[in-house]
């Protein structure tokens, strides 16, 4: 499995360190209460097939992508810097 | 038909013309008691153990694919209760019990072998670790005996005791641990709730689950619609999936774990092993494989295949402490679906939904559980109130942060078992 870091290039996956699935950049207010708490930390849609998920490049350019792939193919379908996902307001 | 040494003997004699098939094949019925979705090990203990212990037979387990064709005949068939936390502990300890009358009680070869586990270590630290944990094994009625170097040496004198980085320091030996034949645990439990009315319906996939005013009334599936009074999920990596179906995320997300067998070799390893600067563990099968495994891939899959990190990283760790295994040649490896949790323990609970149940959550460990994990299932399909065993599986400990079960001590977090 390779991702195209946005930054380096395409690199092994050894390279990067898996987070999980991108609803962690939807930080909820913190007096959401405990439901959406509860949604946010721990609750997943956990699909099979295509997801988003925030990788970290930990032996690369230290960016935390957010990377979309197959869960079902491990095809890695591309890869943005987590920064400008959450500057864009996903 | 009854198994016996005398049955042996006499088909041996006449061809093996005698035998029959070991369940039927029904069709489904429009409506049952229970409809258990998942036809894996714990899906047919559970129905099992309904039957037997329950007196509940209307009852019919869902399996999209064939008996046998899931993670359990897909794991490294290793079965052990050496538990540390509360919860694990007692559950564990009563799924070994379980084990230990298994082949009675189904009147099934299970190869059921309790040749003992040894967990290494190589620090004080570990070694300290592994005390505590043995005492609290055997604070629950287990067995559990702290090895020095010398002790584990007289066991298994193959190990590279010296080397350089690893030296091995001593082991946690827990004589009651052992493996079992993975298939035959799915057939024989099969084999004892078809005998006792349950109906095995596989190449039957539930495709919905029918919910009116928060009441299960039934599943869809690719052969129709069947009622039930009661549906319960049992079905790992797919929980996810599956609860969809009844408006329901859970705090699980699925992983792959691979595990690998060599060529047959003669017999060289007697116990099960496992590394402890390492994620690696081995046993030889009475085939001859040696089988072994390492930790899950760390991303989220349903690929049923894993990438070659993990498999570099399992072939250094056994090389590692067992350098003479280097010339065997692996045969196969392959890959299972693990349902993560995020404290790494599993949930066998009510939904919010009245008639629906919910088992999943078993991360990398579910065989082991087979015959814990149905009897408990059961009793809460049955009676609806959990099993003495199992009252801490709840589904509501990761939103409430009550009684979370985090064995490893890593934090209950979604990337951190």
């Amino acid at each position: 499995m390779r991702i195209t870091c946005p930054i380096c290039g395409e690199r092994d996956r050894r390279e990067f360190y898996y987070k999980g699935a991108a609803v962690a950049l939807a930080r909820p207010d913190p007096d959401a209460g405990p439901e959406v708490w509860d949604e946010y930390l721990h609750l997943r849609a956990n699909p099979a097939g295509e997801t988003r998920e925030l990788w970290y490049h930990e032996a690369g350019c230290s960016a935390w992508l957010v990377v979309t792939r197959n869960t079902v193919t491990h095809a890695v379908l591309g890869a943005e810097l987590a920064a400008s996902v959450k500057g864009a307001g996903a | 038909m009854r198994f016996s040494g005398l049955r042996v003997l006499k088909e041996g004699l006449f061809g093996n013309k005698g035998w029959t098939p070991h369940w039927r094949d029904p069709e489904p019925n429009p409506e049952y008691d229970v409809v258990i979705i998942g036809g894996g090990g714990h899906g047919l203990s559970t129905a099992y153990y309904l039957a037997a212990e329950y007196g509940l037979s209307n009852v019919a387990v869902l399996e999209k694919g064939y008996i046998g064709g899931g993670n359990v005949g897909r794991n490294t068939t290793i079965v052990r209760a050496n538990y540390f936390l509360q919860g694990n502990s007692e559950f564990y300890s009563h799924s070994m019990k379980l084990w230990e009358g298994l082949e009675q009680e189904l009147n099934y070869n299970v190869m059921f072998s309790q040749r003992g586990v040894i967990n290494l270590f190589h620090s004080d630290g570990q070694r300290d670790a592994f005390a505590r944990r043995g005492n609290a094994m055997i604070n629950q009625g287990d067995d559990a005996i702290l090895l020095d170097r010398e002790g584990v040496r007289t066991l298994v004198p193959y190990l590279d005791f010296d080397n350089v980085r690893f030296p091995v320091y001593g082991g946690l030996y827990h004589p009651r641990g052992g493996t079992a034949r993975h298939d035959a645990v799915a057939w024989g439990y099969a084999r004892g709730a078809d005998q006792r009315g349950v109906h095995l319906i596989q190449n039957c996939e539930v495709t919905g689950i029918d919910i009116e005013g928060g009441t299960v009334r039934g599943v869809q599936t690719s052969r129709g619609a069947i009622r039930a009074k009661k549906v319960a999920m049992v079905v790992a990596g797919r929980s996810g999936q599956v609860a969809a179906m009844a408006g329901m995320r859970l705090p699980v997300e699925s992983h792959v774990l691979q595990a690998f067998v060599t060529e047959g070799l003669k017999p060289v390893i007697d116990h099960v092993l496992s590394f402890g600067m390492g994620h690696f563990y081995i046993s030889q099968s009475d085939k001859g494989g040696l089988v072994f495994g390492g930790d899950i891939d760390m991303y989220a899959s349903y690929a049923a295949r894993g990438n070659l990190p993990i498999v570099e990283h399992v072939m250094e760790a056994g090389m590692t402490l067992m350098p003479m295994i280097g010339k065997a040649r692996v045969l196969r490896s392959w890959g299972g679906i693990m349902d993560m949790t995020p404290d790494g323990s599993p949930y066998i609970d009510k939904t919010g939904i009245d008639g629906l149940y919910v088992n999943c959550g078993w991360n990398y460990g579910g065989f082991k559980a087979v015959p814990g994990s149905g009897n408990c299932f059961a009793h809460l399909i049955a009676t609806d109130r959990p099993h003495g065993a199992a009252t801490r599986f709840r589904l509501d400990r990761m939103r409430t942060g009550v009684g979370i079960i985090d064995e490893e001590g890593t934090g209950a977090q979604h990337n951190l078992h």
